[in-house]
């Protein structure tokens, strides 16, 4: 069966691979498509922070002493905040390990796809989810807990960075621990577990003023503290500041702190990300 | 002298690899040529897929030279990928996205594609090109598998047991699809514990057993080479029935013929199968 027609690929150099931007943007459609026909998992991941929002916002109400806010408007950036996180990092984590554990990920491993066009691809996706998740929230803060919208449009421009930069840098972290699961099975204990811990000393479940210093310090390493005192910033009257650890909201800390997320984590991404299970070295 | 760099599409020396206290490939030398169809054939745990995962670049190595059109697949570049096809034993591919969807995706990440419609065709998933991929059967799974491994349009095919689980009919369309990527000059590399496939399909063939290459060569020549002695059986007067081997069946056929003068009663001649002759290089001859 040997043909004379065997091919030589090797005289046509520099063939143009397709750049990963643009796959990206396609993998970013495709996923989005992919998670919008699981029904239940749409349902279920945009209703926990909704419902989480509803419980403690109701069962807490009362004013809060000298910040001119009560109990349940301090709960809707916290929730927001939470919410960014479990579309980013919770559901980044635990999908992405059954995609290895499931080998959809070795697949994709053998074929000429970048890495960073798989990465972005996901960022879309939780940019999308993301929106859609902060905009009920958001309606359901305004409409039943007296939050106000922002009036003047720095603070808009300030809520849009925050949502990005909080966003991205979750999900670049939630990314990097998809690959600490050794299996799909194990894979919801491993990522809820520290998330859970973050929303306790981050000022999510608590307010703030009430989290010991040494715990407030340690959540201060990690976005998600920044992202609920961003917010807090964003939606709540400066009278609330008093609460705040520094006494201020320190926008440009915020900042800081979230960019540097961003970075650190898409080199913790690209340097421990696997395409198979750890089982096959 | 050749255009080519390289003559082989696949170099395999002295490779070796262990799981803990298990050898399981034990100084495998591979050698296939470019545009040929190669068959890897071995029982289950005698190495194949340790071997073949390593030439993809999936698979760290313990020792020995691979080199895969002309380059160490450990180190495998975007371009390296664009050029080898991979079909694994167990895959999974997006469930809740259609083959049309999934075919014309992939189809993106390579620089010179095929055409996603002539590739749903080739494999024969026309009629179900708009289902959803959890409501394929297991063998209808398997052929989208094959599409995306060859929707890149590679040079060098590597197919890791790629009929299990089809019936009949399907694998003559599988065999089919092959033949005509091997005419187009894909080189093909194919595991498998089915003989007849092997024997259907490949140019030349590797018999693995216990991590070690224990026969190598064209499916005839092997046969022949390994199993030049003929069965003669026949059945005796006494209803008792007698074989005998030999290298000269038709010398022992008409001595028999004498001597019954006429009919050989229950007479049957028989060469020995490349499944008698795998059966006894892997060690297994008991099985039969």
């Amino acid at each position: 069966m040997t043909t004379a027609t065997v091919r030589s690929r090797t005289a046509a150099p520099a063939e143009r691979l397709p750049g990963a931007w643009g796959l990206g943007m396609r993998r970013g459609g495709l996923e989005i498509r992919q998670f919008f026909r699981q029904r239940d998992q749409v349902v279920f991941s945009f209703c926990f922070p909704v419902v989480f929002l509803f419980l403690f916002a109701s069962i807490f109400r009362d004013g809060v002493p000298g910040t001119g806010v009560n109990a349940s408007q301090l709960y809707v950036p916290a929730m927001m905040a939470s919410g960014i996180m479990s579309t980013s990092f919770q559901s980044l984590g635990i999908s992405i390990a059954v995609e290895r554990d499931e080998k959809v990920l070795r697949r994709l491993g053998g074929t000429p796809m970048p890495p960073s066009a798989y990465f972005l691809g996901k960022i879309w996706l939780v940019l999308f989810t993301g929106v859609v998740e902060t905009a009920i929230l958001l309606l359901v803060g305004t409409t039943l807990y007296d939050v106000d919208l922002p009036t003047d449009a720095s603070r808009w421009f300030d809520f849009a960075w925050i949502f990005v930069l909080g966003l991205t840098g979750c999900a670049l972290l939630g990314i990097a621990i998809s690959s600490v699961p050794r299996s799909a099975k194990s894979a919801s204990s491993v990522v809820v577990l520290p998330f859970l811990v973050l929303q306790f000393i981050s000022g999510v479940y608590i307010s703030i003023d009430t989290i010991p210093d040494w715990m407030l310090n340690i959540g201060a390493l990690f976005p998600l503290k920044w992202l609920c005192q961003g917010l807090r910033g964003v939606f709540l009257p400066d009278s609330a500041k008093v609460l705040e650890q520094a006494g201020s909201w320190e926008f440009g800390k915020v900042a800081l702190v979230l960019a540097a997320w961003c970075v650190g984590g898409l080199v913790l991404c690209l340097l421990t990300f696997r395409w198979k299970d750890r089982r096959t070295g | 002298m050749t255009a080519h760099a390289y003559e082989l599409a696949v170099d395999v020396r002295g490779l070796r690899k262990r799981y803990g206290d298990v050898t399981a490939v034990d100084g495998v030398d591979l050698g296939i040529r470019r545009g040929e169809v190669f068959g890897l054939l071995g029982p289950n745990g005698a190495g194949k897929s340790t071997t073949v995962e390593i030439i993809q670049g999936n698979r760290s190595r313990d020792g020995g030279e691979v080199s895969v059109l002309g380059s160490d697949p450990v180190a495998s570049t975007r371009a390296w990928r664009s050029r080898v096809g991979i079909v694994w034993q167990d895959e999974s591919a997006p469930a809740e996205l259609t083959v049309r969807e999934t075919v014309r995706h992939f189809a993106r990440y390579y620089p010179r594609p095929r055409d996603p419609e002539e590739v749903i065709r080739l494999v024969g998933l026309e009629a179900k090109a708009d289902s959803r991929i959890k409501a394929l059967s297991g063998g209808q799974r398997r052929r989208l598998d094959v599409a995306l491994g060859v929707i890149g349009d590679p040079e060098l095919l590597l197919l890791d047991e790629p009929t299990t689980g089809f019936d009949p009919a399907a694998r003559r369309q599988f065999w089919d699809l092959i033949r005509l990527l091997a005419g187009e000059g894909t080189t093909i590399l194919l595991t498998t514990h089915y003989l007849e496939e092997a024997e259907a399909l490949a140019d030349r063939l590797a018999i693995v057993s216990r991590g070690r290459v224990v026969a190598e060569g064209e499916p005839a020549a092997l046969r022949g080479r390994h199993g030049t002695e003929a069965t003669v059986e026949w059945t005796e007067p006494d209803g008792v029935t007698r074989t005998e081997r030999t290298h000269t069946p038709t010398r022992t056929v008409a001595e028999l013929t004498r001597r019954f003068d006429g009919e050989i009663p229950g007479l049957r001649v028989t060469r020995p199968t490349l499944e008698d002759v795998y059966l006894r290089l892997t060690g297994q001859e008991d099985a039969r």
